[in-house]
């Protein structure tokens, strides 16, 4: 337990890449927390598909000792977050667990999207803020315009912030002295009874699950027995201690203090982030007031390549969603593609990434669907529905309307790009609600439908901008809207795994687009097939794929008929379920293809 | 197994050329030397090794065909050719009508020795000559020139009776007209048989890495089949129809080895990566030989034979092996020839479903007589295959 006047506790909040971690390994090196040979760079970036993407993913906790210069001997506990929106709730539940945010902005770049977005989350949890310009090393960097910047469009001091390069170590010292002088020590009473923030939990193959908590009153101990106060399950703390970042035990946590305790839990699901730990027998009165549930506001299906992978396919879920309790997955069919999953994702970066770690860390082949909002659909009986997969629209005659979700997205753009940007938005059926300037740089504020970001939005705007604009969105509400369902139909057959739901407007497009993109790739058969897009019985765009006209080999003699009869026996190991399109039988592979592409 | 016929025959495959065609994926090497009596020696154990073995019925079987290939088979020393025909008989019973076919490369020296090969028994040759147009022969790396091969195959057709040529066509760049005229004056050439190939760009040969880095120029899908249904018309026309996807014949004439062969016959194949199939007494059995000439000479005279393990086909490998090269033939495969080879029907054999749509589909027809590929469906072959029992 550490005296309170000597703890101070902060989250690293930037946009992406402005070099968070990177500052987080500065501060850990100055502190002695790990030794030259353990340190790597982004050390807290622990996950191979963090390293390997060079972005943070999880929100990382640290507990540092500083020596300060006033001779006295600081605990820092730092929370390094994710820059990208994706994860802005890991973001929202760090700031929630300290007093304090280290503001970092990229000089080279100045004030983008996140920045603003996570600024204001710092400003709402009433934190401090330190703010710091990073990369001054590079030619590029502008820190006295930045400064401006900072204060004009954040409107914060920024009089002070130092000047940094996190890579070379250039003035992080003084982070360290500015982090101790401006941020106020927490508060809380170590005599009365145990009142934790369970920050994250999470399943580690050393530990078991493992909690993050946030003390707010009392002390935790090895051997004390606690309750969860949402979900009532008590549990024996076997473990209490700290990251260094090393997991290190400790005899107990107090007020202030940010640690982790293992304690015999089962699963991960016994934990809810938000929820408030304290003594079974003698309980604290009133909880926290927690976190707002993360909600999943995009979703797709999973299937497995191999319809016998499902159960693996099942039971990879299940454990991946110990460690990220933010997606969602329920059992799903697919005519086209048999049995699956559809899953819920804060964002189409976490689909991917979720995506990404099945195939790798379980070794999967996976097809995902076309990714779609949750519609509300409202039936003529005055009842709702929530939809998750267009493939379930109920017949139209039984549709009263559809409501779709909007966001309010921030747009920052270098004004050379503002005009492509602004269009884009418009395309997309965008209402602008603010436009201001900063510099150079304008700030774009939209309503948004979902529906058009998720379809491919961040790529346009990314290749539009020269990867110059950034943007960030928050849920905004549902509005009614001119919704139709398009359907693929291949050879005459729909296809419920290619099915859409798009505004009227864009409808025809749409519909272009992926008949021929699904010409393109579904390879010539022995008969014609018409690809078309329709909404009910009417056919909105249509492509045919001609029939193969040659495949046959010119020789057939000693050898070859080895290998032609390996390859055949090859074909037929690997030949997925057919599928019947009408007359022709098209091998689900072919038909993968079309939708694995179709969601760049 | 069941046994089906008394017949058998033999492949001898002679690896060695004088330079490597770059588009040719054959087992077959350029030497400095080549020590001809050994391998003839050789050549003549490994036969030998196969007529101990019951499956080859030695003394009981009669022997249809012997086919030289290669590489380049013109390069064997005649002798050789002689002993091993000599031998074959000594081991088999001879049929009356035995077909003996040597490859030869067209140029002047091997032409040559083409009486040679007929004094040896040789009745039937095969000349590489793959093109009649001097560029053309340039850009396969062909060691002759257009002039050399009309005076080999004349030569040719004063020594043997029956006769055939290669020609490789859909050569870059290639139009309908250009290839109409080179075939027309082909079909005046030939006598009884032609093999006419679709240059196939196969991996690790010199043109799969240009095409691959710096592209060919190949005809498309669409000019390859254009070209293909062309060549069909006129040898049809010109009385040499095709009896198999790329060979040609006059009606009677067609070569009895690759007909047996893919048919689904027995065959013992000796030298270098010499292939075989025999009806064993469960299975039917796939017999290889190894494929280095080096290490395949050294073996033999160790261990008195050139063979690796032999393989069992499953039912199932026997019975792709009899689709893939029966349904090559323009008479298909016959019904009371499958039947006495895989004791099933046709019928049981394959999908009611897959057969259906195919046969619908006007790729496959199937009657009493058996089952055969439409023009439409040859064409298609690999993808008709894959949907019949891939
Ligand atoms: N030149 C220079 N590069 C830096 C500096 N700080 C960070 N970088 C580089 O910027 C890139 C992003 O750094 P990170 O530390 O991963 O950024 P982050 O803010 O943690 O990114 P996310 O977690 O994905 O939001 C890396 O390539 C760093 O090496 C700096 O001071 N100078
Ligand atoms: C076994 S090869 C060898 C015959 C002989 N050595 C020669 O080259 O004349 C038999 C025939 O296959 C054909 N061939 C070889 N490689 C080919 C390829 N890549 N594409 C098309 N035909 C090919 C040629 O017509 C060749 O004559
Ligand atoms: S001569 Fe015949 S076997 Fe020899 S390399 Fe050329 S094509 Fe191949
Ligand atoms: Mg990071």
């Amino acid at each position: 337990m550490t005296d309170l006047s000597h703890i101070r506790n902060f989250a690293i909040i930037a946009h992406i890449d402005h070099g968070k971690s990177t500052l987080a390994d500065r501060l850990i090196q100055i502190c002695g927390g790990l030794s030259t040979r353990e340190m790597q760079e982004q050390v807290l970036d622990s996950m191979d598909i963090e390293r390997e993407r060079g972005i943070t993913i999880k929100a990382q906790t640290v507990r540092l000792t500083y020596k300060a210069k006033d001779g006295e001997t600081y605990i820092l506990n730092l929370m390094d977050t994710p820059g990208h929106v994706d994860f802005a709730y890991e973001v929202s539940r760090s700031l929630a667990a300290c007093e304090g945010s280290l503001l970092v902005v990229d000089a080279s770049q100045g004030v983008e999207a996140q920045t603003l977005a996570n600024v204001y989350q710092a400003i709402e949890n009433n934190h401090e803020i330190v703010p710091v310009l990073n990369k001054v090393d590079l030619p590029a960097a502008e820190p006295e315009r930045v400064r401006a910047q900072i204060e004009e469009v954040i409107g914060i001091d920024a009089s002070e912030a130092i000047e940094i390069s996190a890579k070379t170590g250039l003035g992080v010292a003084d982070v360290l002295e500015a982090l101790v002088k401006h941020l106020p020590p927490p508060e809380g009473d170590a005599t009365l009874s145990l009142k934790a923030l369970l920050v994250d939990s999470w399943y580690d193959p050393y530990l078991g699950v493992v909690i993050l908590l946030r003390l707010r009153e009392g002390v935790i101990k090895k051997g004390m027995k606690i309750r969860m106060m949402a979900t009532g399950g008590t549990y024996n703390v076997d473990r209490v201690g700290v990251f260094t970042p090393k997991n290190v035990e400790v005899s107990s946590l107090g007020p202030g203090e940010i640690g982790f305790i293992t304690a015999g839990i089962k699963h991960v699901a016994d934990c809810q982030v938000g929820d408030t730990l304290t003594e079974d027998r003698n309980p604290t009165a009133e909880a926290l007031s927690g976190f707002k549930p993360s909600v999943p506001v995009v979703f797709c299906g999973l299937f497995p390549i191999d319809a016998g992978e499902y159960d693996d396919l099942k039971e990879s879920l299940s454990r991946l969603r110990l460690n990220d309790s933010s997606f969602e997955f329920e059992a799903e069919t697919s005519a086209a593609l048999g049995f699956g999953f559809r899953c819920g994702f804060l964002g189409l970066l976490h689909l991917e990434i979720v995506q990404e770690r099945l195939e790798r860390e379980f070794n999967l082949d996976l097809i995902t669907t076309a990714p779609s909002v949750v519609y509300r659909v409202h039936l003529t009986d005055g009842t709702m529905l929530e939809l998750h997969n267009p493939a379930d629209l109920p017949d139209p005659v039984k549709i009263d309307h559809i409501e779709e979700p909007w966001i309010k997205a921030t747009i920052l753009v270098p004004d050379e790009y503002l005009g492509a940007i602004l269009q884009l938005c418009t395309d997309r059926r965008g209402e602008q609600i603010d436009l201001t300037y900063a510099g150079n740089r304008a700030m774009a504020v939209y309503l948004l439908p979902l529906n058009e970001v998720v379809f491919d939005f961040y790529d346009r705007l990314k290749s539009i901008s020269k990867g110059y604009a950034s943007f960030d969105y928050d849920m905004d509400d549902y509005r009614e809207g001119n919704l139709v369902k398009v359907s693929v139909l291949v050879n005459a057959e729909p296809v419920d795994a290619l099915s859409f739901i798009s505004h009227a407007d864009r409808s025809e497009s749409r519909g272009r687009v992926i008949c021929e993109r699904l010409k393109e790739l579904i390879p010539r058969q022995l008969f014609k097939i018409p690809i078309q897009a329709a909404i009910g019985g009417r056919v909105i765009a249509r492509e045919t794929i001609s029939a193969m006209r040659k495949d046959v080999t010119a020789k057939c003699y000693g050898g070859d008929i080895t290998r032609k009869k390996k390859l055949l026996e090859k074909q037929k190991k690997g030949k997925k379920k057919m599928r019947q399109f009408g007359k022709v039988e098209i091998p689900q592979s072919a038909f993968i293809q079309a939708l694995k592409t179709s969601e760049d | 197994m069941r046994s089906h016929s008394s017949g058998i025959s033999l492949y001898v495959h002679w690896p060695f050329c004088l330079a490597k065609c770059p588009y040719c994926d054959f087992n077959s090497h350029v030497a400095d030397t080549i020590d001809h009596p050994a391998w003839r020696r050789a050549l003549l154990t490994a036969l030998d090794h196969f007529a101990i073995r019951e499956e080859t019925g030695a003394g009981e079987k009669y022997l249809t065909s012997i086919f030289f290939g290669g590489g380049t088979p013109s390069l064997i020393d005649p002798a050789t050719v002689a002993a091993l025909i000599e031998r074959a008989g000594d081991h088999w019973k001879i049929d009356a009508n035995i077909e003996i076919t040597l490859e030869a490369n067209p140029t002047s020296v091997e032409a040559g020795r083409l009486t040679d090969f007929f004094a040896a028994g040789v009745n039937r040759a095969s000349l590489g000559i793959q093109s009649l147009d001097d560029a053309a022969l340039k850009f396969l790396g062909r060691e002759h020139s257009a002039a050399e091969a009309l005076k080999a195959l004349e030569t040719a057709k004063r020594i043997f009776p029956r006769i055939s040529f290669d020609l490789i066509y859909g050569r870059p760049d290639e139009t309908i007209k250009g290839w109409r005229g080179e075939l027309s004056q082909a079909l005046d050439l030939a006598t009884d048989h032609l093999s006419l190939y679709q240059l196939t760009i196969e991996k690790g040969t010199p043109f799969y890495t240009r095409d691959r880095d710096i592209g060919l120029g190949l005809p498309g899908e669409n000019s390859a089949a254009d070209l293909y249904e062309m060549t069909l018309e006129m040898t049809a026309l010109a009385g040499l129809p095709a009896y198999e996807i790329s060979n040609h014949a006059r009606p009677g004439f067609e070569a009895r080895h690759n007909l047996d062969i893919w048919r689904g016959g027995d065959y013992m194949g000796i030298g270098p990566g010499a292939h075989g199939r025999l009806t064993g007494q469960k299975a039917r059995l796939a017999t290889l030989q190894i494929s280095n000439p080096a290490n395949w000479l050294a073996q033999v005279e160790e261990r008195g034979h050139g063979g690796v393990p032999e393989t069992s086909l499953s039912k199932e490998e026997t019975l792709h092996e009899l689709l893939l090269t029966g349904l090559r033939l323009t008479d298909g495969i016959e019904a009371t020839h499958f039947c006495s080879l895989t004791g099933l029907t046709l019928k049981a054999a394959l999908d009611d479903r897959r057969l259906e749509r195919l046969t619908t589909g006007g790729f496959l027809i199937f009657d009493k007589a058996g089952l055969r590929t439409t023009d439409q469906g040859r064409l298609c072959l690999n993808t008709v295959l894959g949907e019949l029992v891939g």
